[in-house]
């Protein structure tokens, strides 16, 4: 019984390492040179944990198994025994040795991670800015003067420079195929170099906790050849509209949107990573059920009293922002 | 003052409806039977007053049963929820709330009421006392705990549940983003448990260290005493530190400051920081007596003496220092630089190194043992493969560079349950058939034990183990639903018929104390176990001044020794004395309502009513400084009496050993 299941629980750690391939593992097939150095960090370490497991595993069952309570064996009483010097320094020794095994790559991929990946130095990185707010992400491509919501175009095989920060909540920017995450905050700027081998469609979402509309706060990479990426670019500069101020307060507010597409950039007026932005908050759009508190005037606030609430149906309130896409569109008060 | 009485009461919901009534029917049955069996002086008498450790100790217990329940429950509803893709069954806010309810319960009103719960048992009997240095501190501990503990469970019900998760995080939990009291309920109700606790680490330290048995220096005091020790030590280094953070989180929510908030320059990272620099030490601090725990149980089942005393001791205090330094582990993905997070990388990593000593000292405590497959023993040995795979994920996560792929990712979850659930539950499922005859004077059944044993141990492994792939899968945590697409829904649904089983083996644990409570037979030995330890050198369960003569210790597993050499384990009338014993005292209990009381206007930010009902906490701190009552003696002719009741019974203390 007991030996089943230790090896039940071997064979689970041991599959995702003998069929990667077969598995839809996003973290064990990068589709880039970033988050393939991780998996090869990650694939590093399992080995070595691995080891670790059987290990202890074997000499639990081994000794689990020699010296239980027979009914043959009711006279043995143990030794008196108090340790061994010896084997005590062995198994503080050894795990310290595997400690340095992991820490030595860690820290080197952990510094490789921070610049552009290797064969790309010498290309001059893609900017885009990474607006997250509440449910949706912003992209602005200032050198190319577009800006999108919910989705992202990327040259392949360039790197791209991921300048990220909040309008709001604490949020965290994955894309798990390309590289690992970094929280986005407001009126902070953090930084992720993401490069795509090839062209593709990946996922990318928030992974930290940020209310109600979290769950659908995802967006779609789409890594394309140079011609098509210009050529895109091209498209939107000629045919999208242009994002007003009155515009990006509204996308700001706590919705769903579905993919919108801007001739220039909020970044004209409004940069959330600068220390000193204007907070865009909406105490009033966040109410669900239950009792509120008193709410806070905030003197850096740019909207406080522009968010009138259609009615005050407050309990199904956040039926509405879940089910609605688009919701929001009736509430700008300007 | 402005009250919203239609607001109050949380409304719509068919679930929390159901609940409501549920709690309305409880109190009226609590309420009826109790007057109607005419228990009311007795409750008041032998548990709402008593200073009794082991009473206190047993209502801690009692507590985290409670708890468990409860948080057991919300665990079902989000399983229940995320079995199928595109799920209905709870919408965004509910299950946001639950999963912060659950998190938070599990933590800090199940884990921890169970193990101060078992230390307050235990450790007094451990080290040769008659109680903890400060009995009505203790009381006091207890009731602000019971407190705290109510005030955030009627959350859901009335004004509405946090909804920020366990960490809450700013700015989402401050008012800009949350502006329902819900997450004052987390500030508040925790802050007033928390000094409970608070209080708890400071009474451990000064029993242990000052109320040890004639004979017992540290060096020989019992493992669960000495995790006990250390765990009481971070706990007055940690929980300042979240006392502090919980104080300006309340000054964020209820009067407007910006210590955390979006606007005027708050920083959301330093809550970040304060939490962990809390929240990390506090996983040890559920931690360390579990593992206290295990080496107890191991060691009496192999009929051995712990291998390697010396360097579990050192490995806890490495642990504990240790787990003062890791907090930053918790937010690599925060863009603190290369260098900060090697650091904390390495630091993590490093504590696997002691516990990797402990795994390795318990396996060889066993070698050459004779080990005895009790229930509790069950437990200790079901900890030790599953603990491994919590240890060796942890590690994994702890690599910074690695962790940005598994941050806020199922596999993070299936981590940390694969660590609080073998190390804390199996733990205190371990201590509460190893201690259950000392606290009753009957025992568990061991047929029932086993089916808990295997139902919760299997049921476990399927609810969490497909969480570790659904976390590789790019499955994230905190998020109510997914969609068909993304292809999560087969393992989901088989962690949700996991989570069955798991609390099917739950039930049975419920029923076993209910059958025997009913059925079990009352005359057990003292010492049921062959153990090792002073708790069992007396009766069981134990009287109320725990030993008749303080026993003298000369060695480490003190009462083993005692058996083998056939000394001290006699009482002679002689050495009787008058005992000297605390008063019980209404006052903690008084305590504990009225900063429930206080606590309640606070979270409903009616500040006039909360000043008043403070008055009330400030006489209670009056009447306490002109309390002159320092206890009664107990006279030599009822100890002999009592004393000769149990040892009539066993014709002395038995011995096993030849």
């Amino acid at each position: 019984m007991k030996l089943k299941k230790v090896f039940a629980l071997f064979g689970a750690i041991i599959f995702p390492l003998l069929s990667g391939c077969e598995t839809n593992m996003v973290v064990f097939e990068p589709q880039g040179p970033a988050a393939r150095s991780i998996t090869q960090l990650i694939n590093w370490s399992l080995l070595w944990m691995l080891l670790v497991v059987v290990v202890v595993f074997a000499l639990f069952t081994y000794i689990v198994w020699k010296y239980r309570e027979k009914p043959d064996n009711m006279d043995y009483e143990p030794p008196e025994e108090h340790g061994s010097t010896v084997l005590e320094i062995v198994w503080t020794a050894i795990p310290i040795l595997i400690v340095i095994a992991l820490t030595i790559p860690t820290v080197k991929t952990l510094y490789d991670l921070e610049k552009p990946p290797k064969g790309y130095e010498d290309q001059e990185p893609l900017v885009i800015h990474v607006t997250s707010a509440d449910w949706k992400w912003i992209f602005s491509y200032p050198e190319e003067g577009i800006e999108t919501v919910n989705y992202v175009n990327i040259p392949e095989d360039r790197p791209i420079l991921f300048k990220l920060t909040s309008a709001g909540t604490m949020q965290s920017f994955w894309i798990p195929a390309l590289a690992g995450q970094k929280y986005t905050m407001n009126r902070m700027e953090t930084e992720l170099y993401v490069v795509a081998d090839h062209p593709g469609s990946y996922l990318g979402r928030n992974t930290n906790f940020n209310g109600r509309g979290y769950a659908h706060m995802e967006f779609e990479v789409l890594a394309q050849t140079p011609q098509e990426f210009e050529k895109w670019v091209r498209e939107v500069k000629e045919t999208a509209p242009k994002l007003t101020k009155e515009k990006y307060e509204e996308i700001l507010l706590p919705t769903h949107l579905g993919r919108l597409t801007f001739s220039n950039t909020h970044l004209d007026w409004v940069n959330h990573a600068d220390a000193n932005s204007k907070t865009y908050t909406n105490p009033e759009a966040y109410k669900t059920h239950g009792y509120k508190g008193k709410i806070f005037e905030e003197e850096d606030n740019y909207k406080n009293d522009a968010y009138t609430p259609k009615s005050n149906h407050g309990h199904h309130e956040h039926e509405d922002v879940n089910e609605n896409e688009s919701h929001g569109g009736g509430h700008h008060g300007h | 003052m402005d009250i919203k009485w239609n607001e109050i009461l949380i409304t719509g919901d068919p679930l929390i409806l159901g609940s409501q009534i549920a709690i309305v029917l409880t109190v009226i049955a609590i309420v009826g039977g109790l007057t109607y069996f005419k228990k009311w002086g007795w409750l008041w008498r032998e548990w709402l007053t008593t200073v009794d450790h082991k009473k206190i100790g047993i209502m801690y217990i009692l507590s985290g049963v409670l708890m468990f329940f409860r948080g057991g429950i919300d665990g079902l509803l989000m399983k229940a929820q995320t079995a199928r893709p595109e799920m209905n069954f709870l919408d965004a806010q509910h299950y946001n709330e639950i999963f912060t309810t659950h998190g938070v319960i599990m933590i800090l009103f199940m884990a921890m009421p169970f193990l101060i719960g078992l230390m307050n048992v235990v450790v007094p009997l451990q080290i040769g006392a008659r109680d903890v240095a400060f009995p009505q501190l203790n009381a006091l501990s207890f009731w602000l705990f019971f407190s705290g503990a109510m005030l955030f469970n009627i959350s859901f019900v009335v004004g509405g549940s946090p909804d920020a998760g366990w960490t809450s995080y700013f700015p989402l939990a401050g008012k800009e983003f949350s502006p329902g009291v819900g997450n004052n309920y987390y500030a508040i109700a925790l802050q007033i448990a928390g000094l409970g606790t608070l209080m708890t680490g400071i009474n451990f330290i000064v029993t242990i260290l000052k109320m040890r048995t004639k004979g017992m220096t540290l060096i020989k005091m019992p493992m669960f005493t000495w995790t006990t020790l250390i765990t009481s030590i971070i706990i007055v280094a940690a929980f300042p530190i979240f006392t502090v953070a919980l104080a300006l989180m309340t000054f964020d929510r209820l009067y407007g400051t910006h210590f955390f908030t979006l606007s005027s320059g708050g920083s959301d990272m330093l809550w970040a920081n304060l939490f962990w620099l809390w929240g990390h030490p506090e996983v040890y601090i559920v931690i360390l007596p579990a593992f206290g725990i295990f080496s107890e149980v191991i060691a009496t089942f192999s009929r051995k003496s712990l291998f390697g005393y010396k360097s579990m001791v050192v490995s806890i205090v490495g642990i504990a220092l240790l787990s003062l330094l890791v907090w930053v582990h918790h937010f690599f993905t925060m863009d603190a630089g290369p260098a900060v997070n090697s650091v904390f990388s390495i630091t993590t990593m490093l504590i696997a190194v002691p516990t990797g000593v402990k795994i390795f000292n318990w396996l060889f405590t066993m070698r050459k043992g004779r080990i005895k497959f009790t229930t509790a023993m069950l437990w200790a040995l079901g900890f030790i493969p599953n603990f491994v795979i919590g240890g060796v994920t942890g590690v994994m996560l702890g690599m910074a560079a690695a962790d940005y792929q598994y941050h806020n990712t199922l596999f993070l979850v299936a981590h940390f349950h694969y660590v609080l659930i073998p190390g804390v539950v199996f733990a205190v499922f371990a201590g509460l058939y190893y201690w259950w005859p000392k606290m009753f004077g009957f025992m568990l059944n061991e047929k029932l034990g086993k089916y808990h044993f295997w139902l919760f141990v299997i049921g476990f492994n399927i609810t969490f183990m497909p969480m570790f792939f659904l976390g590789l899968q790019g499955a994230v945590r905190r998020a109510y639903t997914y969609s068909a697409e993304s292809g999560f829904a087969p393992l989901f649904l088989v962690s949700a018929i996991g989570s069955i089983i798991l609390a099917l083996g739950f039930a049975v644990f419920c029923y076993n104390i209910y059958w025997s409570f009913r059925y079990a037979k009352r005359n057990v030995s003292s010492d049921p176990w062959d153990a090792r330890t002073l708790e069992w050198a007396t009766a069981s369960p134990v009287q109320f001044y725990n030993f008749a003569v303080l026993p003298e210790v000369k060695e480490i597993d003190a009462f083993w020794h005692m058996k083998k050499r056939n000394s001290g384990l006699v009482l002679k009338e002689e050495e009787i004395q008058e005992i000297h014993m605390p008063s019980n005292s209404g006052l903690p209990f008084y305590m504990a309502v009225v900063f429930g009381i206080t606590g309640f206007f606070l979270v409903f930010e009616w500040h006039m009513a909360a000043a008043v009902a403070a008055i009330g906490i400030v006489i209670g701190l009056i009447i306490r400084s002109f309390d002159y009552d320092d206890g009664y003696h107990v006279p030599v002719e009822e100890i002999k009496n009592i004393e000769s009741k149990w040892r009539k019974v066993e014709g002395g203390v038995k011995h096993h050993v030849g």
